[in-house]
């Protein structure tokens, strides 16, 4: 029994590492010019890591470098600029063409959207950065399109459990077994410790939500349809905003007292002390939110880095080594799936926990 | 591929490896002192690993 379940998960994460093979652009082997097409491979091989950790227009399953063709489907476009304006990404043909709506133009250009000029001009400044202007964009992306897609699974789960807790009793059947024990935990392990036993009921649905979203982004994330929810940093941004509404939403006078005129300590230490906390409570959402990102992103492109030696390495030696070390570290990414979910739940409870303090220590 | 940025990389991970081996390094001796704390003390672990971590990952996309 022990060893079919575990033959079973190998298979299926071979299957699903394997296919990750196939997501990249295959490359001739067969060119005389050695050093021009080692190049040329490198920083292909560089621009589609950036343009698979980033947003995009449309979703593509495959491509063809070779026929320029790509398989999948493209995804609305949604502008403000003097109206609403609503169109397929497709019309931008991956960046060649501009769409003139009314005597605007409007360019795609490394996955953003930008007004131009009849010719497409893009100006940069200094740093290499377009300066033109750009429109209110609130197109359905790739992100966008995954997070509904993840909310969607989170809600059928969810409300499958409730309703066959409703039915059943409180012994759970099936997908519950697997769901209960972590919802326990989240429970008498990180709320109740930290928030309390009076309050911790006030923050169980945040920090539930706020643990399965993240898990099951890292894990979609690891999946071969190059979709990068967490790794992208106006998401954390959010999540870190949330929890950053809440804590202040429910500080208590003790919080604030303990931030700015903190009791026990003497006058001065008082007066300078109160910049430096003031500082904290605007640096450990950040903090929340640049550990969420840094970890999720770094995987993603070690990942695909790997997976671009195989190209490097033309031989076989080289190609299933590099093979083999994605394949090691993508089984990592899964642990760093979970454990990024879990921490950033705790901070998140620890935080509610000295927000919602009542006067106990002895100072 | 600057110099510079490579070298800060470089002195960011080694700040990250030594500053997580000894959480660990205490972690294992306090485990060996009293093995039924097991639990409680990796889960203190692995927490105190994640933010030296997050610290360590935005110093390196800095760099």
């Amino acid at each position: 029994m022990q060893k079919n379940i575990i033959n079973s998960i190998l298979l299926v994460s071979f299957l699903i590492l394997g296919l990750h093979g196939f997501s990249q652009h295959q490359e001739n082997l067969t060119k005389p010019e050695d050093q021009e097409a080692e190049k040329d491979l490198k920083n292909e091989i560089k621009n589609d890591i950036k343009h698979h950790v980033k947003d995009a227009y449309s979703f593509v399953f495959f491509s063809n470098s070779k026929t320029g063709e790509s398989y999948g489907f493209s995804l609305p476009v949604i502008l403000i600029d003097n109206g609403l304006h609503v169109f397929l990404s497709s019309k931008f043909n991956n960046g060649n063409k501009l769409v003139h709506i009314g005597d605007t133009y409007y360019k795609l250009s490394h996955s953003k959207i930008y007004k131009t000029d009849a010719k497409g001009t893009i100006t940069l400044n200094a740093h290499g950065h377009p300066t033109n202007d750009k429109p209110i964009d609130l197109s359905i992306t790739k992100n966008v399109l995954s997070i509904a897609l993840v909310s969607l699974i989170l809600f059928l789960i969810f409300s499958g459990l409730a309703k066959s807790y409703a039915k059943n009793g409180l012994i759970p059947k099936g997908i519950g077994r697997f769901f209960e024990p972590i919802v326990l935990y989240i429970r008498d392990e990180i709320a109740i410790p930290n928030i309390g036993e009076k309050h911790y009921k006030k923050y169980m649905n945040y920090l539930l939500t706020i643990f399965f979203f993240i898990w099951f982004s890292n894990l979609i994330g690891i999946t071969p349809f190059g979709i990068n929810i967490t790794g992208n940093i106006a998401v954390t941004f959010a999540l870190a905003l949330l929890t950053f509404i809440i804590t202040q939403f429910s500080g208590n006078k003790n919080y604030w007292k303990h931030i700015f005129w903190m009791p026990g300590v003497p006058v001065p230490m008082k007066i300078i002390l109160a910049p430096i906390e003031l500082l904290g409570v605007l640096i450990k959402p950040f903090a929340l939110m640049i550990r969420l990102f840094a970890n999720i992103s770094a995987g993603h492109i070690v990942i695909y880095s790997l997976l671009g030696l195989i190209f490097i390495f033309k031989s076989y030696l080289g190609s299933s080594l590099s093979f083999g070390l994605a394949l090691v570290i993508s089984v990592l990414e899964l642990l760093v799936a979970i454990l990024q979910a879990y921490i950033f739940t705790m901070l998140s409870a620890l935080y509610f926990g000295f927000a919602t303090e009542e006067h106990a220590e002895a100072h | 591929m600057e110099i510079p940025g490579i070298v800060g990389a470089g002195l960011i991970v080694i700040g990250a490896g030594i500053g997580i081996g000894r959480i660990g390094g205490s972690a294992m001796d306090a485990i060996a002192r009293q093995p039924e704390a097991f639990g409680k003390i990796q889960t203190a672990m692995l927490i105190a690993a994640a933010l030296i971590e997050g610290i360590a990952f935005a110093a390196l996309f800095a760099a």
